[in-house]
């Protein structure tokens, strides 16, 4: 028994630290600081039984959590992302009066929904994993009582969220009626040795559970509640949600479109077309959007719609080489709209203040290295060598030709043109413009540590990807049904 | 030793932009310094690679071929043969002139110029060394920022439009290649050479493919350089670049930049796609010939000296583009050395246009006249960089120029007498423009009274402009000691057009790679 439990240490821990000890804790001491450190441990070490427990490929609790390789990754992606929010959003919440111990508590349980999604190996695992990180962020979003945006921002989060679990709940539900099952190696093995019940059932259920994807990743058509909710949440909770809860949902996706997807039979053919013009639509919308906005969050907002985009060109590909390309590239994209979102919150001000494209002005005068290190991520996003988002859209353009979709990779950089255009647009103010209106200075407190982390990260991305490629390279293949 | 030396080249302007980086702000002069030091240094790095190198043999020479990011087997593959050297060499040399030029011009933010310019010479350095498509297109990519940044912050008035149109109209053409690239990489794989961006490597299986598919990858290709070069009909970038960045910048963006599309061209379209090169040599050709009209016409009519010299670009850039897909050892020969010469006249134009903007702060032929009287010294290396430009025989300009009429001429692939009798009257224009131009501002009488008491030059704008005329002299006297450093080179280049396209017997030079 030992030994197997071993391989689940990393959920066994961050679940104990969470609902066993930390709750206590917050119960008898209120002390945000001890909270805040206690937390902040907690991920780290989840991170670190991540990383000592790779090697332990296997499935847990009758097939249901897979363990190992994959889901460790993204174990680290989460706790990686969650330790950068967390110590960005203290001085952020500080400054605006917004900090409550239960702020962390959310944190860690959405880090905790991401990675029972990321370690699922049955729909419902999913299903819980989902509604844990969505819950947190309902909350998370509207943590600013006071601010009418943020409030606004939480309830149409919630509405809309629940409306698409519905949908998720739904697709699961008929995939169960077609296949008899709903462990994706039982549901891969059905739609292979085409013994499916139902075929038509499974094909609407497979179309109501990518309606249901594409709400939580917002992909087009379901994207809009996207630029609302980032605008009006803090934008600490910004960062994470549109970070970590994009790859959490991409870790979910990325078994279940293998095994939908997995046969050659013309549902798969139809299913890949169907994701293949959501995901040429979604960047096409989330940058041409992009281009209108004033504001920054909001332009930022719309840029990640794009980039959810981009990932889905992997789940296109439906192999390995596929999966590889959307890891890496959630790799990148975390750490650079991290540092863009937290480098948005330093310079924010009260009631949403600082936050259009004009008080940008002059940045690079006022504060030469914010906006040095903002310039790195803006460009790393618009993918231009030698930064993360670069070679992470490389691989996902060899992916999609590798697919045969070649009008979908000229599509994608179609659109990343028109993605540089805003990109460069921001940087234009930061050094082309005098500075104007409050210039106030900014202090950055322990948000440094964050923007350095994820700058040498986008960096170190761009310049040696082979550290990361080889760690996915080396896990087995994604399933075997 | 080369490899020392090249490796040197490439990295001490990377390491010497970090060093800008950690030199405190206000201490401008120890900035300035360090740039022009590093520069220096690497220009004689540099030189070491021309002791070592071995000009009677084609293959790339000084190679370095390690692993870079094994999955999509990227690797960080360096080498240069006889093009690319005269390449690096002319940036290594012309880098330290452009630092020097800025030295009075640049008044702010010194530290982030002088980074920027340390790491677009790394980038350009880079470019020119690259053996492996996808490291060649990261560093085709770097210098988008530096040089963005420079337009931006330090440019004229319309900087930032000027700024973002180079950016944008860069990054088109370059995405649609790195798409071609990696379609080669799968290529590679059916052929049998595995997954891969090898340059080697792909060089030997990529004239298989069939001609659809290679047309489509020329055009790729072709699409990204043509635009940098400017070929016409895509050349609307350059002037309005030119025009705002500073004076530094025009100069590293004449002397360098564009030869970075002309370069491309030979290294990866002629070499990759013979066939497709063949099929479509008359069609660029044409844009080519009408570039060089059009570019001299329109250079006619310009008021302002710097957009006059930028239009002088577009129709010499045609001269080099006509030369190489003429395919022929005369013309690319030609191309090459035109390459060479348009970076130190048209460079040398540039800096004298600063001199002038300098003192008086407009570009206005207009406000000027009879210039020489206040500034005999400098009338006669503005004449030497005039006359060289327009391709007075005994100066660099008209061996090029010569060669690559001689290659249009005599291309069995061209067939036509017309792309030379057209072109040559390019040449007529070239003197018509320059000459009325250096007519306007330096003659006739001094009748404004702003330039009566202009400074003549300084001794560092001395420095700026006698180097360059030593090679303007060199290359017009004898230009074999160039021409003998990339003979072979080029020669292996047309055998290889010649050998994939059966004009006509394979030639005797060697094609196969080590």
């Amino acid at each position: 028994m030992m030994p197997a439990l071993f391989q689940v240490l990393p959920l066994v821990v961050i679940w104990l630290a969470l609902g066993a000890v930390g709750i206590v804790i917050q119960a008898y001491v209120r002390n945000t600081k001890l909270v805040f450190g206690y937390y902040l441990g907690t991920l780290a070490l989840t991170a670190i039984l991540a990383v000592v427990t790779a090697g332990a490929k296997g499935t847990m609790f009758s097939g249901m959590i897979t363990t190992g390789g994959y889901a460790n990754f993204f174990d680290v992606l989460f706790c990686s992302a969650g330790i950068l929010s967390m110590i960005a959003a203290r001085p952020y919440l500080q400054r605006l009066d917004g900090e409550l111990d239960e702020f962390y508590t959310l944190l860690v349980s959405a880090v905790t929904g991401m990675m029972l999604m990321a370690h699922s190996n049955h729909m419902l695992v999913t299903f819980i994993g989902v509604e844990l990180m969505s819950i947190s962020f309902y909350v998370m979003s509207g943590f600013l009582r006071s601010d009418i945006r943020s409030v606004e921002a939480a309830l149409k989060y919630f509405l809309l969220g629940a409306f698409a679990s519905g949908f998720l709940v739904y697709g699961m539900a008929l995939i169960y009626g077609a296949t008899g099952s709903l462990e994706f190696g039982a549901i891969g093995s059905a739609v292979v040795s085409d013994a499916l019940r139902f075929p038509v059932l499974f094909a609407i259920g497979a179309t109501l559970l990518v309606i249901g994807f594409c709400f939580k990743i917002a992909a087009f058509p379901f994207h809009q509640w996207a630029p609302d909710v980032y605008e009006g949440a803090p934008t600490a909770v910004t960062a994470f949600m549109s970070t970590g809860g994009k790859a959490a949902a991409f870790s979910a996706l990325i078994p279940i479109a293998s095994v939908v997807m997995a046969g050659d039979s013309v549902v798969t053919g139809q299913m890949q077309l169907m994701v293949a013009i959501v995901s040429a639509v979604t960047m096409l919308v989330g940058n041409i959007s992009a281009i209108a906005q004033s504001n920054v969050k909001r332009m930022l907002a719309y840029s990640s719609i794009a980039h959810a985009g981009y990932m889905l060109m992997g789940i296109v590909n439906g192999t390995t080489s596929g999966s590889e390309a959307i890891v890496f590239y959630a790799t990148a994209y975390t750490f650079m709209q991290i540092g863009a979102f937290v480098i948005v919150g330093i310079l924010e001000r009260e009631e949403g203040g600082h936050l259009q494209l004009d008080d940008y002005a002059g940045l690079g005068k006022r504060q030469p290295v914010l906006a040095a290190l903002m310039s790195i991520f803006l460009f790393s996003l618009a993918g231009i060598p030698p930064l993360g988002g670069f070679f992470g859209k490389y691989l996902l353009f060899v992916s999609a030709i590798d697919a045969g979709f070649t009008w979908l990779t000229i599509v994608a950089v179609a659109s990343s043109v028109i993605s540089v255009w805003f990109y460069l647009g921001l940087v234009v103010k930061m050094y082309f413009t005098e500075p104007s209106g409050d210039t106030s200075e900014s202090p950055s407190g322990i948000a440094a540590i964050t923007l350095a982390v994820s700058t040498v990260a986008v960096i170190a991305l761009g310049i040696v990807p082979g550290w990361i490629t080889s760690v996915i390279r080396s896990w087995p293949p994604m399933l075997t049904p | 030793m080369g490899v020392f030396s090249l490796l040197c080249t490439l990295f001490v302007p990377l390491a010497g932009s970090l060093a800008v980086l950690l030199i405190d702000r206000n201490q401008g002069k120890a900035i300035r310094l360090t740039a022009l030091a590093v520069s220096l240094v690497t220009f004689a790095l540099s030189l070491l690679m021309l002791v070592s190198f071995d000009a009677s043999s084609s293959a790339m020479q000084f190679v370095v071929n390690t692993s870079w990011i094994a999955s999509i087997d990227a690797g960080f593959r360096v080498g240069v043969d006889g093009t690319s050297l005269l390449l690096v060499l002319l940036t290594t040399f012309v880098m330290p002139i452009a630092l020097l030029t800025s030295f009075t011009s640049i008044k702010k933010q010194e530290k982030e110029y002088y980074m920027l310019l340390l790491l677009l010479q790394f980038g350009m350095t880079g470019v020119f060394m690259a053996l492996d498509t996808f490291l060649f297109y990261v560093f085709w990519e770097v210098i988008l920022i530096p040089m963005y940044f420079i337009i931006g912050i330090w440019g004229g008035k319309d900087r930032v439009y000027a700024a973002v149109k180079f950016f944008l109209y860069t990054l088109v053409g370059s995405l649609l290649m790195l798409l071609a690239i990696i379609w080669l990489g799968f290529y590679g794989d059916a052929a049998g050479v595995g997954f891969t961006t090898d340059l080697m490597k792909l060089r030997m299986v990529a004239p298989a493919i069939g001609i659809e598919a290679q047309t489509w990858l020329f055009l790729a290709f072709a699409l990204a350089f043509c635009i940098k070069v400017p070929l016409f009909p895509l050349h609307t970038w350059l002037p309005d670049a030119h025009v705002q960045a500073p004076t530094a910048g025009s100069v590293i963006l004449a002397a360098v930049l564009l030869k970075m599309g002309t370069y491309g061209l030979i290294r990866f379209n002629l070499e990759l796609f013979p066939a497709a090169s063949a099929a479509w040599a008359a069609p660029i050709s044409i844009l080519a010939v009408v570039g060089i009209v059009y570019g001299a016409l329109v250079a006619m009519v310009q008021t302002d000296v710097k957009k006059l010299v930028a239009y002088s670009s577009v129709s010499h850039l045609g001269f080099v583009v006509l030369g190489i897909f003429s395919l022929t050892v005369e013309g690319i020969q030609g191309a090459v050395i035109q390459m060479v010469n348009h970076g130190l006249s048209t460079g040398m134009l540039f800096l004298c246009v600063g001199v002038l903007y300098e003192r008086r702060h407009t570009r206005e032929i207009s406000e000027y006249g009879g210039v020489t009287s206040a500034m005999p010294r400098f009338a006669v290396f503005f004449a030497i960089a005039m006359f060289a430009s327009v391709g007075l025989p005994g100066l660099n300009g008209f061996v090029g120029e010569y060669l690559t009429l001689l290659g249009a001429f005599r291309s069995p692939y061209l067939n036509s007498w017309w792309y030379a009798i057209v072109s040559a009257s390019g040449v007529i224009f070239a003197a018509v423009y320059l000459l009325w131009m250096f007519q306007r501002v330096m003659f006739g009488k001094n009748d404004n009274p702003e330039n009566h008491h202009l400074r003549d030059l300084t001794t560092s704008e001395y420095w700026q402009l006698a180097p360059l005329v030593v090679f303007i002299v060199w290359i017009g006297v004898y230009p074999h000691t160039f021409m003998r450093l990339s003979e072979q080179s080029v020669r292996a280049v047309v055998g290889h057009v010649m050998h994939h396209t059966s004009m006509s017997t394979p030639p005797s030079a060697s094609v196969t790679p080590r």
